[in-house]
């Protein structure tokens, strides 16, 4: 049955996705909300809670308040704290129950904005969407307000990384590797949009001459600096040899021509439709790179299918990949599956007789495995010689 | 023009006692929340009813933090959910979708459970979920399986029973009525861990000849069920006792509510009204007194004037617990807190007229993001009682302690007199420690 699921996990949602994006630029984001947000984010959704100190906050929304529609108490509580810690910029996301009350944040960050002086956002979240729509609103809005028109292109070949969040790369080295990936390869990295970054990375990224997308969150902004300042993206992370081999091609020529590429959602061993494939479950861009590096690894012989169970951008997906949005959509791919690559809490809707390569999701387990959590740049993930992989 | 914080500043975040309020000493604002996981949820404790099967009904945002708390106690095979999504709301299907959801679920469980604990959220309150329908069609569905309506509702936090309490209330919800009664049984509600087979009030219970029955000893269903029989309930937890009223009033069984406490005439009133309702003489506790007093002399022989620091997770009473320390010459310097109970309304003003420095510090206020993990360079050893007071202190001498600990009465003084000493002597790795969720419960980390 739809939205409903026996024993996987879910997701993390759109607030946390905003949160997640935000975290390291020196801002402040508030979630209206009572308190369970905060804590499920700083538990589960945030590695970097414990060690690096960051400007969010509930606004411990009450039953009252939100009847009463008393949006003046979050708005004086918010700026008051606002003047008190001097954030570069201060964020309000919604959660289920202003969304039900109708409130109304772009309104809200205007008078904020008035009153304290410092940049403000109103996102329109409700913890109802993945956390991919939150961090790609978060980067998109970012930019159009601090991205800097006019800048010079860098001389040599640069890029952008766009739409990183631990959510999607956990704290494993994943964004130093591609930085070193580039540096090795003659390319400059500008900006780290938003890991090992800060807010000036989106003044920076005006001189970028192409910008990696990583992830779906990366994508808006990406569509912006197209439209605005006609650079070029390329759509995919540089996991596996082969693959990042590739990548680093498609890069220049879009540097070259222009045009924007999706190679995350080109299947060199395609499985036709009904036919036993490896299928890797994840997020569009890291699970469709994750079949280029797969398919280079093992060839036409052994095909691959990415399963999307997040809303995704179309372009990021081939044709003969397949949404699984709920449970018993995982559970029926992963029956006709030749192999499973996809985090461990959905192993108990796997079936026993086929292999299964965990590989931990941030955004769908949290915490729980980050033992097993690897980083991928640049390397083979050896699926088959190591089936415990 | 706006002031840079330093990272140390807890101006409006801490105060001294004498220039607090009672019982809110900071005025509400945003909120922070500290690393410290230790105390239970709705999931830990629910899954404390043997064999039941919980299922959450809320928005995905809400659902996350509850699925990954059974994910990380190995709990996953004991949690379902059924998400909610904003056309749910407005076209009619919202109990539908619960209902057929719940069915659904059930219907793939590899064994039907014995109960099944139905949670809903602040959204179908809001929306006037009409969850009794709900669950009468469930029950005729599934006549072998026992539903409890159960709530995650924190927005409705400061409106009646909070969450915590509704869920200690809800948990013996499915105890059935019109059973016998036994009078030889006494049950012990509310608690998450049990209480310490040392303490005297397990052993006024077991010695009165009485079976003692609590939830945390139930390892089957039908022992949870037996619950039923007894003929008094007993809660010391202040989050307990509107549970046990509850549950008095729809067995027809009395209800004994004890206070948490600390001084010696508080517990031995208590031990009065229990000696009353066992319809025992009241027992000597001069030897018990005795022993907790020498305890806490050691203790402070050896803890001698290091600041310590309780929290509010730690214990029910932590202004009771800083009186007792200092009346035994602790150096009692902070207290952790934002909201104190009524019964914590003495012991208040009793430290505000002898101790008026010590310090009362918020754990949410949005200055309290940097006041994490100590003062740098300030050497001083402190020993903590609670998860937050460790972290803020940055200490690595804590008691890991939550809810009381299990710990009750002077039996209950003696053991945190000794774990105090356990703690001040063997440091702790606080950030590992204090960041498992739901104390005492499994963890896959």
């Amino acid at each position: 049955m739809k939205q409903t699921a026996r024993i996987i996990s879910v997701y993390a949602s759109d607030t946390s996705g905003v949160c997640s994006a935000l975290y390291e630029l020196g801002g402040m984001t508030v979630v209206h909300d009572a308190s369970g947000c905060n804590s499920t984010y700083a538990t589960h959704d945030e590695p970097r809670w414990y060690h690096s100190d960051s400007m969010i906050y509930i606004s411990a929304l009450t039953e009252m308040d939100a009847v009463m529609g008393n949006d003046a108490k979050l708005v004086g509580d918010v700026v008051e704290t606002a003047r008190e810690l001097s954030p570069k910029f201060i964020a309000l996301c919604g959660a289920p129950i202003p969304m039900m009350v109708g409130t109304d944040f772009d309104a809200l960050a205007q008078e904020i904005e008035q009153e304290c002086g410092i940049p403000t956002f109103g996102f329109h979240t409700n913890g109802m969407h993945s956390y991919l729509t939150g961090a790609a609103e978060a980067f998109d809005r970012l930019g159009e307000r601090f991205l800097q028109e006019e800048m010079v292109k860098t001389p040599h070949l640069s890029v952008g990384i766009l739409g990183a969040t631990p959510l999607d790369f956990s704290l494993n080295g994943s964004i130093d590797s591609m930085v070193e990936l580039f540096r090795e390869n003659g390319i400059e990295t500008v900006s780290r949009i938003a890991m090992g970054g800060s807010l000036s990375d989106f003044s920076e990224l005006g001189k970028t001459r192409v910008n990696l997308v990583v992830s779906q969150a990366g994508l808006a902004l990406a569509e912006q600096m197209f439209r605005r300042f006609q650079t070029p993206f390329v759509a995919g992370v540089p996991v596996g040899k082969g693959f990042s081999r590739e990548l680093l091609k498609e890069l220049r020529l879009s540097a070259d021509d222009g045009q924007c590429r999706f190679p995350c959602a080109v299947r060199n061993a395609n499985a036709a439709p009904d036919t036993p494939a490896a299928v890797i479950a994840g997020e569009s861009v890291f699970a469709g790179s994750l079949a280029r590096a797969w398919s280079d690894q093992y060839g036409s012989a052994f095909p691959v299918r990415v399963l999307a169970p997040l809303e995704h951008d179309p372009r990021l997906a081939a044709e003969t990949d397949r949404d699984i949005p709920d449970e018993e959509d995982a559970e029926r791919e992963f029956s006709r599956a030749s192999e499973i690559i996809a985090d461990p809490m959905y192993q108990p809707v796997a079936p026993e007789n086929v292999p299964f390569h965990p590989l931990p999701h941030e955004a769908f387990s949290g915490r729980c495995y980050h033992k097993w959590n690897r980083n991928l740049i640049g390397r083979d993930p050896q699926w088959k010689e190591n089936p415990s992989c | 023009m706006l002031k840079k914080l330093g990272p140390n500043s807890r101006d409006n975040a801490e105060k001294r006692i004498a220039d607090a309020e009672f019982p809110q000493p900071f005025a509400s604002t945003l909120e922070y929340n500290a690393p410290a996981r230790g105390p239970w949820n709705i999931v830990h404790t629910g899954m404390l009813v043997p064999g039941s099967h919980q299922i959450f009904a809320c928005a995905e945002g809400c659902l996350r933090g509850v699925i990954l708390t059974a994910a990380e106690m190995n709990a996953m095979n004991r949690m379902s959910w059924i998400s909610v999504c904003e056309n749910d709301l407005f076209n009619g299907e919202l109990e539908s979708n619960i209902l057929e959801g719940t069915s659904d679920i059930l219907r793939k469980l590899p064994v039907l459970p014995r109960c099944v604990l139905l949670f809903i959220s602040c959204i179908q309150l809001f929306a006037g979920c009409d969850l009794e329908t709900i669950l009468d069609k469930l029950r005729k569905r599934f006549p072998h399986v026992d539903f409890i309506d159960c709530y995650m509702n924190p927005t409705m936090r400061k409106h009646g029973l909070t969450p915590d309490q509704l869920m200690r209330r809800q948990l013996y919800a499915a105890l059935k009525a019109g059973g016998k009664q036994d009078s030889r049984s006494v049950n012990l509600l509310g608690n998450d861990r049990p209480t310490e087979e040392s303490s005297e009030l397990v052993r006024m219970i077991r010695d009165s000849g009485k079976i003692l029955r609590d939830i945390t000893h139930c390892r089957s269903y039908e022992d949870y069920q037996q619950m039923a029989e007894s003929a008094l309930s007993v809660t010391y937890l202040p989050t307990a006792a509107a549970g046990g009223d509850a549950l008095a009033e729809r067995l027809g069984r009395k209800h004994l509510p004890l206070a948490y406490a600390y001084s010696t005439e508080e517990l031995l009133e208590q031990y009065r009204k229990l000696a009353d309702a066992l319809e025992i003489a009241m027992p000597d506790f001069h030897a018990e007194i005795s022993a907790s007093e020498r305890a806490l002399d050691t203790a402070q022989k050896q803890i001698g004037k290091a600041p310590v620091e309780i929290d509010y997770t730690a214990t029910p009473r932590p202004l009771a617990l800083a009186r007792l320390l200092a009346e035994h010459g602790f150096h009692v310097s902070k207290v952790y807190a934002d909201v104190f109970l009524e019964t914590e309304k003495n012991d208040f003003q009793w430290l505000r007229t002898n101790f008026p420095d010590l310090r009362i510090t918020s754990t949410v206020h949005p200055k309290m993001r940097f006041a994490g993990k100590g003062v740098p360079g300030n050497g001083e050893k402190v020993l903590a009682i609670g998860q937050k007071a460790a972290y803020f202190s940055g200490t690595h001498f804590f008691v890991n302690q939550v809810a009381g600990g299990g710990h009750y009465g002077f039996d209950g003084i003696s053991r945190l007199a000794g774990q105090m000493i356990e703690a001040f002597q063997t440091p702790k790795d606080t950030e590992r420690v204090i960041q498992y969720k739901g104390l005492g419960c499994e963890s896959c980390l």
